[in-house]
């Protein structure tokens, strides 16, 4: 089974330009409705594989890339 | 018919425009970034990729420095209130369209000092004179790109380097020039860029925006609006995130996919080819007009300092007569009167009977300047 990080954002814009730059560098991702968990926020989070998650978050920082926060996915959260 | 009032608003539309309307209506109804469902993602796509491609268009780096609007007015109207306070000064020309002059006057009733710098009666500017106005309080001058009354291009650089260097801002209004004329905002020296869809830049009417350049801090200005944005929903105060900060209540999806098809549309035509061919139908308005010795034409009649807008009298008639015969009995639709800028007709010399303006569009062909052209002849001849 894959385990799934989450990238949360403040703007629905923010996400997408991340999606870009993310599918630009190969990494496979995928829009999804903001988990309640982590925000009380409207709209869309991006998805992806928890194994990038160190190559994600180090390419985000260095590409100045504004995010608010990176959450592991638990697969049944209670 | 011959379409003849492009300046107001470009007609008709590349089908491209409307199909991209229907399609996003059809198949990516969504509300953009409200829900996480699928039409709600495929309609933020949309939004967001138009707002790159006018990112690019106008050359700023940041997509998010795209601020929507409704239009032109909506886009002078946030940079002018968000920015200036009680005590500013602002600078602005005598050319301007009431977009820019009633939002001041409005602004000047609440305490900003407001100067308007005197252009010449053919409409042309000495950024000198600008110069000459700037004071320790100025914090921003505000213009046309050009006249929508003449077509008189205003020198937009120029004034850039005077404005930058009294530490003040730039906000131009490219209305009627986005489109046809090849822009770049560094280049030019532009920091705040109001610009509307529904003309040159192909785009149905209702969507607009404002375009912040890279450097300037958002922090100076204030929302025009506040409410809704999708994001920080726990929060009762407005967001500071770009664009959210700027566009409270649901986006006109319809209005942005139409304006990206018009970009798209653009880049493969070509604005220089299209700048060509408008030099070509505007040196033929200009000729064909002189030709008749009752006819007064305005501006400069200098393609190089001008866009393809032509405003002219006749001796002993009323503009609105020309304007309606030529309309009933020619089919060729222009637009009269003072077309929103009092103060242009004013700097010219034609206020308050105004001016019979002709402004041709992308579409328009040299058989329809050379018919409208005779068309002219006859209604004032008779």
């Amino acid at each position: 089974m894959t385990l799934h990080g989450v990238i949360l954002f403040h703007t629905t814009s923010s996400v997408l330009r991340a999606e870009k730059r993310l599918i630009k560098e190969g990494f496979a991702t995928r829009l999804v409705p903001t988990p309640r968990q982590f925000s009380s926020d409207c709209g869309i989070a991006l998805r992806f594989d928890w194994n990038d998650h160190e190559r994600i978050t180090s390419m985000l920082g260095e590409e100045k890339v504004e995010f608010d926060a990176i959450h592991f996915l638990d697969a049944n959260p209670v | 018919m011959i379409y003849l009032d492009q300046a107001a608003t470009s007609w008709p539309k590349p089908p491209e425009v409307l199909k991209a309307m229907t399609d996003v209506l059809e198949n990516a109804g969504g509300n953009p970034g409200r829900s996480g469902h699928r039409l709600s993602i495929a309609a933020a796509r949309i939004i967001y990729d138009t707002r790159e491609e006018i990112s690019r268009f106008f050359g700023v780096s940041d997509p998010l420095r795209v601020i929507f609007t409704g239009n032109a007015t909506h886009a002078i109207n946030l940079a002018l209130k968000g920015i200036l306070k009680p005590g500013d000064h602002v600078i602005t020309s005598s050319m301007e369209h009431n977009a820019v002059m009633r939002p001041l006057r409005n602004l000047e009733k609440r305490g900003i000092r407001l100067s308007i710098v005197q252009c010449a009666s053919n409409g042309t500017l000495d950024a000198k004179d600008i110069g000459g106005m700037v004071a320790s309080d100025t914090r921003l001058v505000v213009m046309a790109h050009a006249s929508n009354v003449v077509g008189t291009l205003l020198p937009v650089a120029e004034v850039a380097a005077i404005v930058h260097q009294a530490g003040a801002l730039l906000l131009v209004d490219v209305a009627q020039t986005a489109g046809i004329i090849p822009m770049d905002m560094t280049a030019m020296g532009i920091d705040l860029l109001a610009f509307t869809g529904h003309k040159e830049l192909q785009g149905p009417p209702g969507i607009g925006g404002l375009v912040i350049a890279d450097h300037i801090d958002i922090a100076q200005i204030d929302p025009l609006i506040c409410g809704g944005t999708g994001s920080r929903s726990e929060s009762e105060e407005q967001p500071d995130d770009l664009p959210d900060k700027f566009e409270s209540g649901t986006a006109n999806l319809a209005g942005i996919a139409g304006l990206g098809a018009g970009l798209r549309w653009l880049k493969d035509r070509g604005i220089e080819e299209i700048c060509a061919h408008l030099k070509t139908l505007s040196r033929m308005l200009i000729d064909g007009l002189s030709a008749f010795p009752e006819v007064k034409i305005y501006g400069t009649l200098d393609l190089a300092r001008s866009i393809a807008v032509v405003s002219f009298t006749v001796a002993g008639r009323h503009v609105s007569e020309i304007g309606f015969r030529l309309d009933e009995e020619y089919g060729v639709l222009s637009r009269v009167g003072l077309h929103c800028a009092p103060a242009a007709h004013k700097t010219i010399g034609s206020f308050p009977e105004g001016t019979v303006r002709l402004a041709p569009g992308v579409f328009t062909t040299t058989d329809d300047i050379r018919l409208a052209i005779r068309a002219i002849g006859r209604v004032i001849r008779s």
